[in-house]
């Protein structure tokens, strides 16, 4: 009896020390998402008592005074994505549906692998893309397109650059483009084949078939674009090296602007004064606090399809 | 039940058909426009990049502004470097975490755990590059290779956790009870049964974590710092091939652009032999 008993009571032993094994490495991932943000909360400190709220309403960033707000790069960052969000959107959906739904499997498998591997591709080689062919294009082809048919509005006046917020959103909405139709993709195949067969079998064309599947997949999808929109907004070297980098706040979206991950990537390691760092910390928490928010959202409602299937 | 209605209405059946034909067209459409740019990019970079590799990019150091040729042997060894010490610590933290969402995933916890490993790869890699500074640079008062490769580590973690996850789930439930049944302990049985039997999906899943940190650009910007000369001690600046790609891109010049070409492609050449070897492998196991 006290054999078995010290046997039972030694495989109990090793089971519960692996268990909490892994389960502290686990939590570890929990509590470094919490010390990041505690981190640059504590490191920020000096920015925020400052400049309090008004460090997000300011749009003067004057390094040599000293004297920092954030506004040009929240507007930047804001209106970047946003219209990367909105261009890649319908074109993702289309992508989705034609990968799925349109084309035979041998086409699909060497598309789709080729999209996996732009999802993987640096940032940094589309941004070094978007310099040297994207920016020309834009100078030369789309900028005079817009000014000569829609150039009485505010958004598309001004001289040509090449580099500006439409060049980096655009850029945005091809980088995140893999990452959105992946996503519809997997939620489109959580969409039980029986609920398309049944509209088949009632006589819809297949248009209807798919449209009931993209709505009865709609949350999935829209999750799937706001985790897209997230990478958008955190998304440092490619916007960098195309946005033109400078701080300020203009209707045309072929002037140079300005995103908070460039303007932290760009004076970061060369920032002297303590205020300067500690200014830029505090745009690295707000970038922080507006992506945790976006990706919980997308989660969410990525996890109420895929949980059903 | 306008829908019902528009079914059996046949007077709408020539409509519905011209409506269906034209979505699919701009489905299709729509598809080949997005798609273009994105093979664009795709073959621009590796037609650029082949033109311009040679065998001095792996065996030279960077030259001056104004001499032809040179290489980016340094850069390529503080990568390796950089991931050496990330693969350190993403490893082991997402493996072992992957493990436990897997294997205990019925409690709550699990859930929080998956929903923060999923928050956590969302994080923006300029931020973790922030952290790291805060925690490693600035305690130690320079920009060193162990600040970068600590980034790299947490950017890997993410990755590497769920696909551990998932390839230990791909693990048929019978195996582990044939083991639990030969008297095998729970996690004799996860180690040397489960984790075995979903190795190689786990290590081709670290291989993508670590062809993705081999890109990383941001995070190394004020913690790796760069560096053009030769360096392998891990307490000092570290020069890094995105780094490098980096400097070179945003340069006037011709003969920097050509190596930044050279540098682009041998990152996309190692995302595409990953990417490769993850194919490979996840096939094997859906079909058996």
């Amino acid at each position: 009896m006290d054999v078995r008993k010290e046997i039972k009571s030694k495989k109990k032993l090793g089971d519960i020390l692996f268990e909490n094994l892994t389960l502290l490495f686990a939590l570890m991932l929990v509590g470094l998402v919490v010390f990041i943000a505690v981190e640059m909360f504590i490191d920020s400190a000096e920015s925020r008592e400052k400049f309090g709220w008004g460090f997000i309403f300011s749009s003067d960033w004057n390094p040599v005074k000293e004297e920092f707000g954030a506004l040009p790069f929240i507007y930047g960052t804001i209106v970047s994505s946003l219209l990367a969000f909105l261009i890649s959107l319908p074109n993702t959906i289309s992508v989705a549906v034609f990968l799925s739904e349109v084309v035979h499997k041998s086409v699909r498998t060497p598309i789709s692998f080729l999209i996996e591997i732009l999802a993987a591709i640096p940032s940094i080689i589309y941004g070094f893309w978007g310099i040297f062919v994207l920016a020309p294009f834009i100078r030369s082809t789309i900028q005079p397109f817009l000014q000569s048919t829609l150039g009485f509005l505010p958004f598309f006046q001004g001289p040509a650059y090449g580099t500006g917020l439409l060049t980096a959103s655009i850029i945005l909405a091809i980088m995140i483009t893999p990452i959105i139709s992946s996503i519809t993709r997997d939620v489109l195949k959580a969409i039980p084949v029986s609920q398309r067969e049944a509209a088949y079998a009632l006589g819809a064309t297949k248009w209807e078939a798919i449209k009931m599947a993209l709505l009865n997949a709609r949350s999935g999808i829209l999750g799937g674009a706001v985790l897209g929109l997230g990478r958008a907004i955190g998304e440092t070297m490619a916007v960098t090296m195309v946005i033109g980098n400078k701080a300020q706040i203009k209707a045309s979206l072929f002037e140079p602007a300005y995103s908070m991950a460039s303007v932290i990537a760009n004076e970061f390691a060369e920032a002297s004064g303590r205020i300067h760092i500690s200014s830029l910390i505090e745009v690295g928490l707000i970038l922080f606090g507006v992506t945790f928010i976006i990706n919980s959202l997308a989660r969410l409602l990525i996890y109420s399809v895929t949980r059903k299937a | 039940m306008r829908e019902s209605y528009i079914l059996i209405n046949p007077s709408n059946l020539m409509r519905r058909k011209i409506v269906n034909k034209v979505m699919i067209a701009l489905c299709v459409l729509a598809g080949v426009i997005t798609i273009l740019p994105l093979l664009y990019i795709f073959f621009y970079t590796t037609q650029s990049g082949i033109s311009s590799l040679n065998l001095d990019f792996f065996t030279q150091l960077p030259k001056p502004v104004g001499e032809e040729g040179g290489g980016m042997a340094n850069a390529i060894v503080g990568s390796l470097i950089l991931i050496g010490i990330g693969a350190l610590i993403g490893i082991p933290v997402g493996i072992l975490s992957g493990i436990y969402i897997s294997e205990y995933s019925k409690s709550f916890i699990a859930t929080i755990i998956k929903f923060t490993t999923d928050i956590l790869s969302g994080v923006p890699s300029i931020v973790i590059g922030i952290f790291a500074y805060g925690v490693v640079v600035i305690p130690m008062q320079r920009f060193s290779a162990l600040a970068g490769g600590f980034a790299l580590g947490i950017l890997m973690i993410p990755t590497i956790t769920k696909i551990t996850e998932e390839m230990m789930k791909l693990v048929p439930q019978s195996l582990r009870e044939a083991s639990l049944a030969l008297g095998v302990s729970r996690w004799k049985t996860t180690l040397r049964i489960v984790l075995t039997t979903a190795s190689s999906g786990i290590i081709t899943g670290i291989l993508l974590a670590i062809a993705r940190a081999a890109g990383e650009t941001a995070p190394l910007l004020f913690t790796a710092f760069g560096n053009t000369f030769w360096q392998t001690n891990i307490d000092e600046p570290i020069a890094a091939l995105p780094l490098q790609i980096f400097i070179y891109a945003i340069s006037p010049y011709d003969s920097w652009h050509r190596q930044a070409w050279a540098g682009a492609f041998v990152l996309i050449f190692l995302v595409f032999i990953v990417n490769l070897m993850v194919r490979y492998v996840t096939r094997n196991k859906f079909t058996s």
